[in-house]
């Protein structure tokens, strides 16, 4: 139990998915302009976390995995896909992601529209595809474990892109370089809260 | 042919991946610590986009628009198979380094962004041109920060000693934050910057 809540923890501020791998970065930019559009981005990039990876490390461990094929019989103890590791989880997230999107499409039309190509795009979010590819490599235990690591991610997703939203409204006031505006300024922003969230290294529960 | 010239030379600059299109942010933050990986990152990026550009051109014609994103994740993910394979295979060390994110060259938004902005609607020789333009493009990005943070964060270029010990002995100091993740973004900001006020047409209002 005590594992579980370190992994959340440290998912969340040490090995933050935006400040320690650059993960998820193209939308990160795009859509952190205003905090209510990059709370229902946060929202569903976490949402759809929590289900592939779990789901994937389902896959790895029971298909892909050498030796993972056991369970079909003896002749298959030596068999190893993990070569096609890339194909398999790539589809699991962009079938999730039509899901989802069809979900927000029913239950919130103004989220749907406002998100807009930003949806489809989660897809190639390389937070997901990159939390999947993490969890293969570095061998969670269990079930229990695979998903708080996943929350973890994706929380500490949405509280980096909510908290740049922030900043960024604000900074629209202030006079910023003419070719420093925008893109250049967000870039070092990040930055800095990345020295910031650098001061959580070394928490451990 | 003076298209064609364009094709290559436009991404250099003007309507570079990184810093004007803002795609594949990701991977060009996380390999730069060191020269190596970054200019290995930059030559398999160069691949997977001019054959995935290829392919996908060859096929613009019966891919069905509705599941267009989920044929080209797998035209792609095949091209990074490939390419992980070919790496594994002859520079073993470095695809450890580069560990996860040559994985991630499937969600990279430059490759995505090029097969929808340009091989879905062009014929296959000009999209091979594009493909290779753009990871040209990415390449110089990536190759600049990859020089600037080795050589100031370990003294270093492509592994060998480059600073003298003469100047250790008078007290220079290797910049330790130069290879952590934060200052990354600050110097894709810099480059922004400087690339900006060279070319003012591009400053945000």
């Amino acid at each position: 139990m005590q594992e579980i809540i370190n992994i959340f923890v440290k998912s969340i501020f040490i090995d933050n998915m935006v400040f320690a791998f650059f993960l998820g970065m193209c939308s990160y930019l795009a859509v952190s302009k205003t905090v209510k559009t990059s709370m229902g981005l946060g929202l569903a990039v976490a949402f759809v976390l929590i289900i592939t990876v779990p789901v994937n490390y389902l896959i790895n461990k029971y298909i892909l995995a050498e030796g993972a094929l056991v369970w079909l019989g003896d002749s298959f103890k030596d068999v190893d896909l993990s070569f096609l590791s890339y194909i398999f989880f790539i589809a699991v997230v962009a079938a999730i992601v039509q899901l989802v999107e069809m979900f927000i499409e029913k239950v919130s039309p103004s989220l749907y529209s406002q998100l807009g190509i930003f949806l489809p795009l989660i897809a190639v979010n390389c937070a997901i595809l990159g939390a999947s590819l993490f969890m293969q490599e570095r061998d969670y235990a269990n079930v229990g474990e695979v998903v708080s690591f996943a929350a973890g991610s994706g929380i500490g997703w949405l509280l980096a892109i909510v908290s740049l939203a922030a900043i960024r409204e604000k900074i629209r006031y202030s006079h910023v370089p003419a070719p420093l505006k925008g893109l250049g300024i967000t870039f070092i922003i990040t930055g800095l809260m990345a020295i910031a969230f650098m001061s959580f290294l070394g928490i451990k529960l | 042919m003076a298209n064609n010239l364009k094709l290559i030379k436009n991404p250099l600059s003007k309507d570079n991946p990184i810093t004007v299109q803002v795609l594949g942010i990701c991977s060009a933050l996380a390999v730069t610590a060191q020269l190596k990986p970054a200019v290995v990152m930059a030559l398999s990026v160069t691949v997977v986009v001019a054959l995935s550009n290829v392919v996908v051109s060859l096929l613009r014609n019966t891919i069905p628009p509705r599941i267009r994103i989920i044929v080209q994740l797998v035209i792609v993910s095949m091209m990074v198979i490939l390419v992980d394979q070919v790496l594994k295979a002859f520079v073993y060390e470095v695809s450890k380094q580069l560990s996860v994110f040559v994985g991630l060259i499937i969600t990279n938004c430059i490759v995505m962004g090029r097969l929808e902005a340009f091989a879905m609607s062009h014929k296959p020789g000009v999209s091979f041109l594009d493909g290779i333009g753009n990871g040209l493009g990415y390449a110089f990005i990536l190759i600049t920060m990859g020089f600037v943070r080795e050589l100031f964060g370990s003294g270093t270029l492509w592994g060998f000693q480059v600073i003298p010990q003469a100047l250790y002995n008078i007290g220079y100091e290797n910049n330790g934050l130069m290879i952590m993740p934060p200052m990354a973004l600050i110097i894709v900001g810099i480059i922004i910057w400087v690339h900006r006020s060279r070319n003012k047409d591009l400053c945000e209002k």
